[in-house]
């Protein structure tokens, strides 16, 4: 017994770092797919049992030899059960369950990486209905196709366990009325929906990136998983296309500076005091890469711009050819999609350019005054004589702050 | 040294878990046995899931469960090699499901056959 003992403790040291995180959408999706996307709730039963029994099975009896195929092999029996046994679908889905009659034998769950993938993909698509509200459609994929938990989700996307329950299920009623076919055209899908998908994408990034509420481990989860999601899409020849490549290469730009923005203590920091050397090479390589295949298409898209602006700022050399370049890309990002956010960083690289007093008076002129980066970024531009005004953007920055340390960081800076 | 089973009883048994928690509670339960078996005093443990689970009733009728009718179920046990049942204790006191508020760990002695009992 000893022995089984240590043997069991040696095998769940090499338990895969999120194993059942990755298994739970890849088999959430599968199973939808197989008996369609109004039963949603149904392939997430089967799935949570099927983790159950892991939990009650692997805990006194050690790892399997292939845990990955005892989930497989698990889900399947459970799926084919649940559809034996369950009254309630029978009548929900009677022309499935009559084929299954003939050919019970033959019942079976494709969980090949392929299909698995694909199906995952398939369910991006469908969860990233513009009809759906944006929060209900990143509160469907962090369930669906990041396995988070309610907990989890309300912490990402800053509401109550309540409210992203409700949300939830909301989202996935709207999924049961519409009933959308799993099995469509790709081809047709990227057509009419490509976008959609970079956009929730894009604000899923967004979500974890800038948020000045989130700790750092949800930040960088909620960055992950937007990056993982996405290169879903740059594994698929079709939805491969060049504003995939440039929102990827925008994600791997900004995720080089994690560890670099924010101190063990759990301080931001602010770009010019970064140190620069533990900005994460590999991923601006790949951005780099991604970048480059990116360009040369018919398209221009705002994923495009704010790649090459974020490519800007991962290189190190600071010179006045690199801020000419980042003031150009903003230009012409405000140009096509005009914010509040792209004006107001767009006055930092302008001080890099005309000086601090310009890009002072830019600044002061956008009506920013409720966002704690643009007090803090006009403490930091506006003239070293100017006390009074220094100190008046610095307690505005201090109502605005949600964080404690980076309250205290600010209250440092006022005294 | 007798052998004792500690008796896992859950509030809730069908709670709605993340993969992520899953993996956190499971890791925690192995970490538990690995600290018993590193003094040879685990014996064996079982979980019990629900899947197929039924119960018969007095007048032999069978029905799907322990579903719905009770509050607490049993989700599982092991059995630990003690000196004591206070040793025996001191090992259900770091069982992780003791982590869920209202759950207990049921300590109980098993007969040895030894004419004791």
């Amino acid at each position: 017994m000893h022995d089984d003992a240590a043997s069991q403790e040696s095998k769940s040291a090499e338990l895969i770092p999120h194993l059942f995180r990755t298994e739970w959408r890849k088999m959430t999706s599968v199973l939808c797919r197989r008996f369609g996307i109004a039963q949603l709730d149904l392939a997430e039963d089967i799935v949570s049992e099927v983790f159950l029994s892991a939990l009650e099975s692997w805990s006194y009896n050690g790892l399997p030899p292939n845990p990955t195929a005892w989930l497989y092999a698990v889900a399947k029996n459970k799926a084919l059960n649940r559809v034996r046994r369950d009254r309630i679908f029978h009548d929900r889905v009677q022309p499935f369950v009559e084929e299954l009659k003939n050919e019970e034998t033959s019942f079976d769950v494709d969980f090949s990486p392929i299909h698995a993938e694909n199906s995952q993909l398939r369910m991006l698509f469908v969860i990233c209905d513009p009809a759906l509200p944006l929060l209900s459609q990143q509160s469907l994929a962090l369930r669906v196709l990041c396995g988070f938990g309610l907990d989890e989700i309300s912490t990402a996307l800053l509401c109550s366990v309540e409210a992203a329950s409700k949300r939830l299920l909301r989202a996935k009623e709207l999924l049961r009325q519409q009933q959308p076919d799993l099995e469509f055209s790709i081809e047709e899908a990227v057509h009419s929906r490509l976008e959609a998908v970079l956009s929730s994408l894009y604000l899923l990034f967004s979500e974890g990136y800038h948020s000045d509420t989130h700790e750092r481990v949800i930040r960088e989860e909620l960055c992950g998983e937007a990056m993982r999601l996405c290169s879903l899409l740059l594994a698929h020849p079709l939805c491969n296309q060049a504003s995939t490549k440039a929102l990827y290469a925008l994600m791997c730009f900004q995720a080089s500076r994690f560890a670099a923005r924010q101190s063990s203590d759990g301080e931001i920091i602010l770009y010019d005091q970064q140190d620069r050397s533990t900005w994460d090479a590999h991923l601006i390589s790949e951005g780099a890469r991604l970048l480059h295949e990116a360009r040369g298409g018919e398209v221009l898209s705002r994923y495009h711009i704010e790649a090459a602006i974020a490519f800007q700022y991962t290189q190190a050399e600071d010179n006045a050819e690199k801020w000419q370049n980042v003031l150009s890309l903003y230009d012409l990002l405000l140009q096509q999609h005009p914010s509040i956010i792209a004006a107001t960083n767009r006055c930092y690289a302008l001080s890099k350019v005309k000086g601090t007093a310009t890009a002072y008076q830019v600044l002061t002129q956008l009506p920013g005054e409720e966002d704690l980066y643009y007090q803090l970024l006009c403490a930091d531009l506006c003239a070293e004589d100017n006390a009074q005004q220094r100190k008046s953007h610095l307690e505005k920055a201090l109502q605005l702050c949600k964080r404690e340390k980076d309250k205290l960081r600010i209250q440092a800076r006022l005294q | 040294m007798k052998e004792y089973m500690l008796i896992f009883r859950h509030q809730d048994g069908q709670a709605v878990a993340s993969p992520e928690q899953i993996q956190v509670w499971m890791q925690q339960t192995m970490d538990w046995i690995a600290g018993i078996a590193a003094q040879d005093k685990f014996v064996r443990g079982m979980g019990l899931p629900f899947a197929d689970a039924r119960v018969v009733h007095w007048d032999k009728s069978v029905t799907n469960g322990p579903f719905g009718d009770i509050k607490e179920t049993i989700g599982g046990a092991v059995v630990v090699r003690a000196e004591s049942v206070d040793e025996a204790v001191e090992f259900a006191k770091g069982c992780p499901v003791l982590q869920g508020e209202g759950n207990t760990v049921e300590v109980r002695c098993l007969a040895s056959n030894d004419g004791v009992h």
